[in-house]
């Protein structure tokens, strides 16, 4: 019968098929950090369990550790908020407790969870990826099949290697065509969730297909299945084909040699066949994409940046509108206005959806030779891991960041979530490159417009969201 | 993990579709390492009026007086009433750790995100569907009706009104066997221990580079 990526991805790590509609799977790799694994130790100490396999995990601390240098170069002992440096404190000690492997915070292979599975070929294409954080997704951009879980289930996993699941249904999202100049991955998954809704995906497994998805970078793929979550699917994947297997060649945990032939065989067979049957297929086409930006309060909130932003008045649906306003009201915007005219007062480049290497040069080729615009009281370049920051510093990207005014950091989650020092004051405005733009995720009261690096670089210098295709280079 | 059996407590409402995690718990409170704790932090922005902080006395702060959990009436619910798409965003457990912590034993609302609803029965908790007109309808009457409570039947799976009215829902049978008698779901995967090895050994043998690379 013919099969999705999802149904051969599925099958293959098969433990169990129970009558009742649930299965056991296996888990190939169980990525740890800091905030919700705590947990999950404690409850196998109490219960006398110890890991069921050691070399399936892999942990790093990421989203408290501080990106500031002088705060950072310290290490666990320097990092000022009692509260964070106890929950890194403990994931070391689990860790060495428990002999799983650990990049700690000052490692320079230590970075957001799912920008260093990739990277270090800790995550594979052909496995199933775990990891307590719902942006797990990401990993799926090579061909396996990732998605995010709870505190209680990291448990499962540790003690026991798999995971009791319900199928999902095959959702097919195919992007043909071809991408404008300036328009980047991040810019199709907001159109993406733009066109289906946070709760459009919910109960689906999504594979991002078609001609445009096939010519993104597997770095924009990753940007791509990281949001998958916010259109309510826990899994997006992209087939494998010749980008992944270059992508995968040499990473330090790719196999090598003879392993590496019999890896790549099989490797070669994770995508949908021709006559595969998906319960859902979604169609958007390449040159219907502008850059986008949110201007409200959930990722489906989202304009192109020509658009203007939505009036209440103008709104028949009554829940619709309630929606609509509640936003306006928490953003502090017009009904009306031309997003263009959104002036933010900071900037973030960062995250597990956009702080890789290519999103740094994205950003760093808009800033090159201009200076950060008056109104902007923060801008913040955070690299996604000690890797990507090394690569970027041997660019000179630090430099030309440093140059026009923005601060280059640490690596780790920062200002997404700002559980560390790097926040929102309320009411203040942000180009974030990150995926949440929920009430308060950046800080108390602050208001986040989810934007793509190159978008956010070019609002960092104009003090207000402009268009980047007709942003002028001084390369 | 504490049974679900039957419950019959007083019905307060979260009335917003979107209702994502960081609202149900804001991340400053994420930092803990225990599990317990939670509840006078759950929905702490709309709660409260100003900016809560881990270890601060909740007591102390001023209350958002337009917040429902805040009135008299809703005092000790149990039961939330919540509209479409409840619990979407981040895999955060806290959300139901919160809920749980706060009193409520089961959430009705259209639909819920997959990982939150998940994440429900794991801790106690059930997350109940009913059809988004049924919703509608039980927020008229509880709005109209001060006290007002619903029982849930787990065994069989109903929701009744106190003036008798059911209504049918479904829930997967594994989590409600589970949920019924508090059951423990790493011990009871373990009692397969012997099918995972089998799989792994055949695994390992298929696809040797996935296996002792990480040391
Ligand atoms: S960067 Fe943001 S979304 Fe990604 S793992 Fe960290 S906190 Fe979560």
């Amino acid at each position: 019968m013919a099969k999705t990526l999802y149904d051969k991805l599925w099958d293959s790590h098969l433990v169990q098929q129970r009558d009742d509609g649930s299965a056991l799977i296996y888990i190939d790799r169980h990525l740890l950090h800091e905030v919700t694994s705590p947990q999950a130790f404690e409850g196998l100490r109490m219960a006398g369990r110890q890991p069921w396999r050691l070399d399936a995990n892999l942990a790093t601390p990421d989203h408290n550790v501080p990106t500031d240098y002088a705060e950072r170069s310290g290490g666990v002992a320097a990092i000022q908020d009692p509260v964070s440096q106890i929950q890194v404190q403990t994931l070391d000690d689990n860790c060495k407790a428990f002999d799983i492997v650990e990049f700690e915070i000052n490692d320079r292979r230590q970075g957001i969870v799912h920008v260093i599975g990739p990277e270090l070929g800790a995550t594979l294409p052909g496995m199933t990826v775990v990891c307590g954080d719902s942006h797990t997704a990401t990993h799926g951009a090579l061909g396996a099949l990732a998605h995010g879980i709870g505190t209680s289930e990291v448990e499962h996993v540790l003690a026991t290697q798999c995971l009791i699941q319900q199928k999902m249904k095959n959702m097919l999202v195919r992007v043909d065509g071809t991408l404008l100049p300036g328009v980047t991955a991040k810019d199709v998954v907001l159109a993406v969730i733009g066109h289906i809704g946070t709760a459009g995906g919910n109960g689906f497994a999504i594979e991002f297909g078609g001609e445009v998805i096939r010519g993104l970078s597997m770095e924009g793929r990753m940007t791509v299945c990281n949001m998958a979550i916010e259109a309510g699917a826990r899994v997006g994947m992209v087939a494998v084909d010749q980008s992944t297997i270059d992508y995968v060649r040499g990473r330090p945990y790719a196999p090598t040699g003879e392993q590496w032939e019999l890896a790549e065989s099989a490797w070669r067979e994770l995508h949908s066949d021709s006559d595969a049957h998906f319960d859902a297929v979604i169609e958007l086409r390449g040159e219907d994409i502008f850059p986008q930006v949110t201007w409200g309060t959930s990722p489906e909130m989202v304009l192109p940046v020509d658009g203007t932003v939505p009036d209440p008045a103008a709104i028949s649906d009554a829940g619709q509108r309630d929606a609509v306003e509640r936003a306006l009201k928490y953003m502090g915007l017009q009904g009306g206005m031309a997003i263009t005219d959104i002036r933010p007062q900071k900037v973030f480049i960062g995250s597990c959806t956009n702080s890789r290497i290519e999103d740094l040069r994205a950003a760093a080729a808009v800033v090159k030779g201009y200076k950060v615009d008056a109104g902007i009281n923060q801008a913040l370049v955070v690299p996604g891991s000690g890797i990507v920051k090394e690569q970027a510093e041997a660019e000179g990207l630090d430099k030309i960041f440093i140059e026009a005014g923005l601060e280059w950091r640490e690596p780790g989650c920062s200002m997404c979530l700002a559980m560390n020092a790097d926040k929102l004051e309320p009411g203040e405005h942000c180009a974030s490159t990150s995926n949440r733009n929920f009430e308060g995720r950046q800080g108390f009261g602050g208001r986040t417009h989810l934007v793509s690096p190159a978008m956010a670089a070019a609002a960092a210098i104009a003090g207000h969201f402009v268009d980047v295709r007709e942003w002028e280079m001084k390369s | 993990m504490r049974a679900f059996t039957v419950e019959t407590g007083l019905v307060a409402p979260m009335d917003r579709a979107n209702v994502d995690t960081d609202m149900i718990i804001p991340k400053q409170f994420l930092k803990s390492i225990k599990r317990s704790g939670f509840g006078p932090n759950l929905f702490d922005e709309q709660r409260y009026l100003d900016e809560g902080q881990p270890g601060r006395d909740n007591s102390q702060r001023p209350l958002n007086p337009d917040f429902p959990l805040n009135a008299a009436r809703y005092q000790g619910a149990s039961v939330l009433l919540a509209r479409d798409n409840f619990g979407c965003g981040s895999s955060r457990e806290h959300a139901p750790w919160a809920l749980d912590d706060y009193g409520f034993r089961c959430v009705i609302a259209p639909s819920y995100a997959d990982i939150f609803y998940n994440n429900c029965f794991k801790n106690g908790l059930l997350p109940i569907v009913l059809d988004a007109a049924i919703v509608e309808q039980l927020f008229q009457q509880m709005y109209a009706n001060e006290g007002y409570q619903l029982t849930i039947d787990l065994e069989r799976q109903v929701v009744i009104t106190s003036a008798g009215d059911e209504m049918a829902f479904e829930v997967d049978a594994f989590r409600k066997h589970c949920l019924l008698h508090g059951l423990d779901e790493i011990g009871l995967t373990l009692e397969q221990a012997d099918a995972i090895r089998t799989y792994e050994t055949g695994w390992r043998q298929q696809s040797p580079w996935l296996f002792d690379v990480i040391q």
